[in-house]
């Protein structure tokens, strides 16, 4: 049964700096940075040290909670360091890739013969598991569970994001191939959400256990979340995974070669690029590669990811393993005069306190600029605005800020991640860190649960 | 704005850790935040934010008060005249009305801020921008004759009691400004209610009857509409235009609704709020005007939305989002039962002819429980999905 799901709540934020739809050349960068920390709640115990020749696909470190989940390298090369942070935190596999990339065989089962089990055990011991997700909680699965469904989001609909529509057309095979092995992987089947206005590729899967549902309205519709409380909520106690476009076709690109590739398609994006557009590049290549000769000057904010939930890299960065978007933006640290005062025709806001009423659809070169400082709540009915669930947004934000659990669970902390807030954020006048909020309060109640 | 920017760099470090004012640097910080919005960039989460924030939202609020305010302050100077019987111009009444309204406005953000100010020194905190709003609400709410240390006093007990007990602003359980005039109400009772106080009547001249529409109609005597007796009386006109008298800032329905549509053309106040208040009023003065016995019930139901303080209430005082229901269903409730209650208080007892006061009060301590029971229902929702998920 396919859905035709309709949010009104949401915001579109019309930002200067969309990707061009044009591959760019790929860059050859010279050393790799693998973080662990892209994996969020992994404690990765290490199973190279420096000096070890890698292959793609050699097991990197693995899950010290789920010992059968390894990570392997992208790249093949030589680990020629091993960052340690504090109390001695992995914090970064330094690789020098080969100038011939060698790629390990895995032994891998025909399409013809998937089965629930073979299919789970093929993307494990590839080292690719951690790109199946789990909610509640955000955090990589654990392959012993028993998903009731698997969710994948065909689109993104955060501002300067990745045009994923453009990104499958080139890599419908694989695609397909990664639909076709996921599907085994629960009994509830996958659900996969396109945006109505834009055109869905054509699949042919031939298959009942793949729901394709259109979603219409604005961001957040892109959000899995979002499309899974529409479809089936999560209900305390249920699992369901999720899967990024990109990961299903890592995944189906293992089942076609026997090989992994991590590659994606990443989109440049944000106005201080010189060019915006397209690039093939792996998962932990450095920004200064990737990056360089594109930025315009000025100080500039780079982000692995959106400009919502993405993380800060800077020059000195990498690409995160989730991420298919790097967006550059102009950094926002300069005081302005009575800035609160001004008329305002050019600040970007969700409410009509500035003119900038008057140009709603403007696309904005907006900043990092706070404007403003941390508050109490104060103003109410912002967050129910940009949150399309049937949850109450500040009443769950004040539990986990309390840190009750049972009311958290009451309130539906069970259904949402920290990016399905990152609009509450955006919006939010009293400038509270709503994302973080989230992520402590589903972190406390895995805690508690596990 | 280079040379405010330079002092203010210079001057930082006696503010700061090991400064000779660093006790003082929330007074620092307040100053410096109000002429430059500071240079935080973000730091967690999105990295994009909304240019809005507390001053663009507390600034909104004054902006949609200055139509009744500088009304208020032409009324205060033509009351006074037209009552005296002298003859006057347009700048002699406004200017009169100011001369007496600017000293309450100064008191009220000296003595509100002050201690704002002192509250965040002890405390370590920054000085928040919730006193910008109160300061100017609590003149407009005032009867013109109240004596200046009175108000002072009113102020110390808001912010003390009604605000910084609580957590500062955002925690407070009542509304800063009618805590204020809730205050005064029932600690100097023979001052704000009764007639004396109305009209500014500084020499006591006996020509001038302070009395208000709802002050006669209190007592049986009606002041308003074609068959007023009262020796002073108006048209539903001129109550709905502003020209009888009353507190500072409430008379002019007109000037209310223009500040009305600021607000919610901005998003900053609660249409569902404001609408359904005026709902609840009118229903209630309809069901009076359905068993009227006297002069009050009698009064037909669409005067009692431009007498009083009704108006004013509703858009500036119910509208404020930390005191009344914070969920948007919870909002229409809300609302209702202010306008409902406001008009029940008004009619029922003659001692309280404004009721509006009091209903807003009333419903502020019964907002967190709207809240919990809207918020229990979704509650509910999950949990009943949760069980045929369990049983299917």
């Amino acid at each position: 049964m396919s859905k035709d799901i309709r949010i009104r709540k949401g915001l579109d934020i019309a930002m200067v700096g969309a990707a061009e739809r044009q591959i760019l050349p790929t860059v050859q960068p010279d050393i790799f940075k693998i973080k662990p920390s892209d994996f969020y709640a992994v404690t990765p115990k290490l199973l190279v040290k420096e000096g070890d020749e890698v292959k793609v696909g050699t097991p990197l470190f693995y899950h010290k909670d789920i010992p059968s989940v390894y990570f392997s390298s992208p790249v093949s090369g030589e680990v020629v360091g091993v960052d340690r942070g504090a109390k001695r935190a992995l914090e970064a596999l330094r690789i020098l890739p080969d100038k011939e990339q060698k790629y390990l065989k895995f032994d891998v089962p025909a399409e013809s013969a998937f089965t629930a089990d073979g299919v789970k055990k093929a993307i494990i011991d590839a080292g690719l598991w951690f790109s199946i997700m789990q909610r509640p909680f955000s955090v990589v699965a654990n392959p012993s569970d028993s998903p009731k469904a698997i969710f994948i989001s065909g689109f993104k609909s955060d501002p300067l994001a990745c045009d994923l529509s453009f990104v499958l057309e080139e890599r419908k095979e694989a695609f397909e191939m990664g639909l076709k092995a996921l599907q085994h992987l629960s009994d509830g089947g996958v659900h996969l959400t396109f945006h109505a206005d834009s055109k869905a590729p054509e699949l042919n899967l031939g298959s009942a256990r793949v729901h394709q549902h259109t979603i219409n309205g604005p961001h957040p519709s892109g959000n899995v979340g979002v499309q899974i409380h529409h479809i089936d909520p999560i209900n305390k106690g249920e699992v369901v995974w999720v899967v990024d476009p990109q990961h299903v076709a890592m995944i189906g690109s293992l089942f076609i070669t026997g090989e992994v590739h991590m590659e994606k398609i990443v989109a440049l994006s944000g106005s201080q690029f010189n060019e915006t557009g397209y690039l093939w590049a792996l998962p932990g290549a450095p920004m200064d590669a990737l990056l360089k000769d594109r930025l315009k000057s000025g100080e500039t904010r780079v982000i692995s990811g959106t400009v919502l939930s993405g993380t800060t890299e800077g020059q000195e960065g990498a690409l995160g393993f989730y991420h298919d978007t790097i967006t550059a933006l102009p950094e926002g640290n300069y005081s302005e005069f009575f800035g609160w005062a001004a008329p305002g025709f050019a600040k970007f806001s969700n409410s009509r306190a500035y003119f900038s009423w008057l140009s709603p659809k403007k696309q904005r070169d907006i900043d990092t600029h706070m404007h403003g400082e941390k508050r109490a709540f104060v103003v109410t009915g912002q967050y129910e605005e940009v949150f399309p669930f049937d949850i109450y947004p500040v009443q769950l934000i004040k539990s986990i800020m309390i840190g009750d659990i049972e009311a958290m669970e009451n309130l539906g902390i069970y259904e949402v991640a920290p990016e399905d807030f990152a609009l509450c954020e955006v919006v939010c006048t009293s400038k509270i860190a709503v994302q973080k909020w989230v992520r402590e309060g589903l972190d406390l109640v895995r805690e508690e649960t596990m | 704005m280079k040379i405010f920017r330079n002092f203010f760099d210079s001057i930082k470090p006696h503010f700061e850790e090991g400064g000779k004012f660093e006790k003082l640097h929330p007074a620092y910080d307040a100053f410096e935040t109000f002429m430059f919005v500071p240079a935080h960039t973000t730091t967690s989460g999105a990295h994009i934010r909304d240019a809005i924030d507390l001053k663009r939202t507390m600034a909104l609020v004054v902006f949609a008060m200055l139509p009744a305010l500088l009304f208020g302050m032409y009324n205060i100077g033509y009351q006074h005249f037209v009552q005296l019987d002298e003859a006057y111009t347009f700048w002699d009444a406004f200017l009169y009305g100011a001369g007496k309204v600017v000293p309450f406005i100064v008191v009220s953000y000296g003595v509100g801020l002050g201690i704002e100010f002192l509250f965040a020194s002890i405390r370590g905190h920054q000085v928040n921008e919730g006193y910008l709003v109160s300061g100017m609400l609590i003149p407009l709410i005032m009867p013109i004759d109240v004596p200046l240390w009175m108000v002072a006093v009113a102020v110390v007990f808001a912010v003390v009691i009604g605000k910084e007990v609580f957590g500062g602003t955002g925690m407070n359980l009542l509304n800063p400004a009618l805590t204020a005039r809730a205050f005064l109400f029932f600690a100097y009772p023979t001052f704000m209610s009764g007639n004396k106080v109305w009209v500014s009547n500084p020499d006591g001249v006996d020509a001038i009857s302070g009395e208000t529409i709802l002050g006669s109609l209190a007592q049986g005597v009606s002041a308003i509409g074609p068959d007023a007796v009262a020796p002073r009386s108006y048209s539903a006109l001129d109550a709905f235009l502003g020209f009888i008298p009353g507190s500072i800032g409430e008379t002019s329905t007109l000037a209310i609704i223009i500040g009305a549509f600021i607000l919610v053309y901005t998003g900053v106040g609660s249409w569902k709020i404001m609408l359904s208040a005026l709902i609840g009023g009118s229903l209630m003065g309809m069901i009076f005007n359905g068993f009227a016995v006297n002069e009050l019930m009698a009064t037909p139901w669409y005067e009692h939305l431009v007498i009083g303080g009704f108006a004013f209430g509703v858009v500036f005082m119910a509208t404020d989002p930390v005191t009344a229901s914070q969920t948007e269903k919870g909002k229409w409730i809300y609302g209702f039962l202010v306008g409902f209650f406001a008009i029940m208080i008004r009619v029922f007892n003659p001692a309280y002819p404004e009721g509006i006061m009091l209903a807003i009060l009333l419903m502020n301590v019964f907002a967190p429980l709207i809240d919990h029971y809207v918020v229990q229902a979704n509650i509910n929702r999950r949990l009943a999905r949760l069980k045929t998920a369990k049983v299917a």
